[in-house]
């Protein structure tokens, strides 16, 4: 077996525990931690399969952002998870059988499907040779001309995302004296200042 | 053996499987259930980039990049749904999501 196929069975074994290991663990904090490593393991596979760019837009975007999203809440809630964890046991057996099911037609579909005659000549964009162009490049190509509109509304569906977050998550608080800009701006001498004529041994 | 397609639809066959068994194991956190929705979204994008490299397709790793984009875009509304339920009822069971039916 060559350095690539050992490389192949590494990864996606590491990757199968680990994503076996988020949906059994205990601890959410644990389960966050091993989809963290499902997701380097998937990164290493997409290297193996040529995607460099992918694999390093998962590290950064997953690990980076989504994973630690996802540590930053567990964190912050304060869940008692054990009592969540209660009717585990109670779904287990028809879990594992519907998936045990879904797996086995999924392996029959895998193993006996094959390629239709037509298939070679509806490749849209051939991967050029990876010593002339890089998998960036040859991403950037496709994604900036072709794809364009698709780059786009990617980018409104990520801009919805944050506004939404934002929006669902600001909370204003009662008791806090904010910033009044307008009525900063409306002052002027004749409503901030009074000239009183005080009387000797009166007061105000 | 060589490496082949096969062996990368049946990686992403099994992450599959143990995204949508998360799904019905964990009935009460919502947190597990939005990280099984994750591994699920990541099986996707195996099975596209794997088709885009064998077919030499370079179109598979560009939908592959709008499946991360709305994965990233669904994880970050589902956890701030998720914090604004729990400020409100103090719990993130599942069972307790009941308020909205008619």
């Amino acid at each position: 077996m060559n350095l690539a196929g050992l490389f192949f069975y590494f990864f996606s074994t590491v990757a199968v525990a680990s994503a076996f290991m988020v949906i059994a663990g205990r601890n959410p904090v644990h389960s966050v931690l091993f989809l963290i490593l499902t997701f380097v393991n998937v990164a290493g596979l997409f290297v193996l399969l040529g995607a460099e760019f992918l694999a390093m837009i998962l590290i950064v975007v997953y690990v980076g952002a989504v994973a630690v999203l996802f540590l930053f809440v567990v964190m912050m809630l304060d869940v008692d998870f054990a009592e969540l964890k209660q009717g585990f046991l109670q779904y287990l057996p028809i879990g594992v059988l519907v998936g045990l099911i879904f797996l086995v037609e999924l392996v029959l579909v895998v193993g006996t499907w094959v390629m239709g005659p037509d298939v070679a000549t509806a490749i849209k964009a051939p991967i050029p040779p990876a010593a002339q162009v890089t998998n960036t490049e040859a991403i950037g190509r496709v994604l900036y001309t072709t794809y364009v509109h698709y780059f786009e509304i990617a980018g409104v569906v990520l801009l919805v995302a944050m506004i939404g977050a934002i929006v669902l998550t600001l909370q204003h608080r009662k008791n806090v004296h904010r910033q009044s800009i307008p009525a900063q701006n409306a002052r002027s001498k004749k409503t901030a200042i009074e000239v009183r004529k005080v009387q000797p041994g009166q007061g105000i | 053996m060589a490496i082949g397609l096969s062996h990368y639809l049946t990686v992403g066959a099994i992450l599959f499987t143990l995204g949508t068994l998360g799904i019905f194991l964990n009935r009460k956190n919502v947190i597990i259930i939005l990280m099984s929705i994750e591994l699920i979204l990541l099986s996707v994008n195996i099975n596209l980039v794997s088709f885009s490299a064998f077919l030499n397709d370079i179109v598979g790793q560009i939908y592959a990049l709008l499946v991360l984009t709305v994965a990233a875009a669904e994880a970050a509304i589902g956890l701030a749904i998720l914090v604004v339920f729990y400020r409100n009822s103090g719990s993130i069971a599942v069972e307790d999501i009941n308020t909205m039916k008619g």
